[in-house]
């Protein structure tokens, strides 16, 4: 087993661990968007997807503890990995040339999985939590999840930092989907180029998609 | 007919030794479009000799791009704002009359600075000890094109091998991360029928070693292929991951 632990503590394999995580974090965000779309079909369709989640709780669960390894990993791990980084540069050039031979979404990585963690906390805090565990404003209770949506995406701010997140979300995509071809050793001429724009609509897509949602609430939509 | 002389400031990287702290300091000078930038570092130093004062510290030995042992950060890139080419290769005529230019040591834990811009790059050396070569046996001469190797297999061989270990991809990094050069020679070898038999031993001592002089991990930022004065392209780092968890989970022997 010695050699496991080796392989995940060494460079190569800490990456290893962020893609493997990350890949399936990718899977997690397609399903959660497409089901949180019934949003925008009213207030029936919406409660109803919450209660068919409801209906399949066990599986939903084993589901849950997967997600949350693989976050509290991803998170972790990804920390770490920032921070023996940040040991390994020491001392930086004065003058930063970075800008003319990478691109602004790789070199801010923990920085906007940083805010996503921010987000992630008040998110689950906000909608996990009341859905899952109580609710003191009784939305839950009276299964309206939906109304409970709406009245937290009429509050400017809370709606306004939802769409920060998402931005910063897509920057993290736009990266990390086609870093974990890399990490997984998929490089290859002729697709590479192709990964990376699937990598960018993809990540347009979700930031778009997610961002929707408070944005059509907070305008005045569904009421 | 001489090109006219450009007047230019140059803020150098100056640091007693390894333990001392360093500061920018400033060099006026008048210096031909046709010099090279090393060229003008000569001039400055010679100068500085006849004043009696220290020379400035740095490495180069070909001067054509195939050594590896220059290496300068100007205004902040490895081996200066242009692509494909050792600091040496690079001219002053790249540069604007009036310009001021910053010209510092490359940085990383495992490339102490020695003195002034030079830095001690012996962790390549032994990375390259813990598998970079190939095992041949003794006996009569083998001849010559005996194993057949595909044309586009020789060639992604040759272009992994023109990677001269400058450093310039560990300064580029802001990870330091050594995987574009241990990427190249882990390549140049993998992919070539001699390099079989140590083929997964190779690529976990490299590593290995690597991870232990304390260069980071890659997040595949590929500034190192950017700044690469031989073009190594980031598959290579594809490569060697590939080759580094085929390693881990094929080899039968444990390195630890
Ligand atoms: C839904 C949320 C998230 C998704 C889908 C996601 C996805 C990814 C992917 C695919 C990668 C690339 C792996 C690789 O380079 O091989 C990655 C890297 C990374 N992520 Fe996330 N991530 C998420 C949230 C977070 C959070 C909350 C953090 C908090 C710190 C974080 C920090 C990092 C770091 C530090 C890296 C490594 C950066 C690098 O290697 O350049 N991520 N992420
Ligand atoms: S990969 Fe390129 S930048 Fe890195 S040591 Fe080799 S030649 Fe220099
Ligand atoms: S001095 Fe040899 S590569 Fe520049």
């Amino acid at each position: 087993m010695g050699w496991v632990f080796k392989f995940i503590n060494s460079s190569i394999g800490k990456k290893f661990m962020m893609a493997l995580t990350g890949s399936f974090l990718l899977i997690f965000l397609v399903i959660h968007l497409i089901g949180n779309l019934t949003l925008f079909f009213g207030a029936d369709a919406f409660n109803a997807y919450v209660l068919t989640l409801d209906a399949i709780k066990p599986l939903i669960r084993i589901i849950e503890i997967v997600l949350l390894a693989a976050f509290v990993i991803h998170i972790l791990n990804g920390t770490r990995l920032w921070i023996s980084n940040k040991k390994a540069k020491g001392q930086r050039n004065q003058i930063n040339g970075s800008p003319q031979n990478s691109d602004v979404f790789s070199r801010t990585m923990f920085l906007t999985g940083s805010i996503i963690f921010i987000f992630l906390v008040i998110h689950l805090g906000t909608f996990f939590w009341r859905f899952n565990v109580s609710d003191p404003m009784g939305f839950a209770d009276e299964h309206q999840y939906y109304n409970m949506v709406v009245y937290f995406f009429n509050i400017w701010w809370y709606a306004v930092l939802y769409v920060i997140a998402m931005v910063l979300l897509g920057y993290h995509l736009n990266h990390g989907f086609q870093s974990a071809f890399q990490t997984f050793g998929w490089n290859h001429k002729k697709y590479t180029p192709w990964i990376k724009k699937i990598g960018t609509i993809y990540a347009i897509i979700m930031a778009l998609g997610f961002a929707a949602m408070p944005l059509y609430f907070l305008l005045g939509g569904g009421n | 007919m001489e090109a006219k002389k450009l007047n230019l400031t140059l803020q150098i990287w100056r640091q007693k030794n390894s333990k001392s702290v360093g500061s920018f300091v400033e060099y006026k000078v008048q210096v031909s479009p046709d010099a090279s930038f090393l060229e003008m570092l000569d001039e400055i130093n010679n100068e500085l000799e006849a004043k009696d004062q220290e020379a400035i510290h740095f490495e180069s030995d070909c001067r054509e791009g195939i050594c590896g042992t220059c290496g300068l950060v100007i205004n902040g890139r490895p081996h200066g704002p242009l692509q494909k080419i050792a600091t040496c290769q690079l001219h002053m005529r790249n540069f604007k009359d009036g310009e001021t230019i910053w010209v510092e040591p490359f940085r990383a834990k495992a490339f102490p600075v020695i003195k002034d811009l030079m830095v001690d790059r012996s962790g390549f050396d032994k990375i390259l000890q813990a598998g970079g070569y190939v095992s041949v046996n003794t006996g009569g001469v083998p001849d010559a094109n005996s194993i057949p190797i595909a044309k586009d297999q020789a060639s992604l061989a040759m272009d992994a091998a023109a990677c001269i270990g400058c450093g310039a991809c560990v300064a580029a990094c802001k990870n330091a991360s050594a995987v574009l050069f241990v990427s190249a020679k882990v390549s140049q070898y993998a992919l070539l029928p001699q390099g079989q038999p140590e083929r997964y031993r190779r690529v976990e001592r490299m590593v290995k070693v690597m991870d232990e002089l304390g260069f980071g991990s890659c997040t595949n930022t590929y500034a190192c292929e950017a700044e690469c004065p031989k073009g190594i392209s980031v598959s290579n780092i594809a490569r060697m991951n590939r080759e580094y968890v085929l390693a881990k989970v094929k080899s039968k022997e444990i390195v630890d």
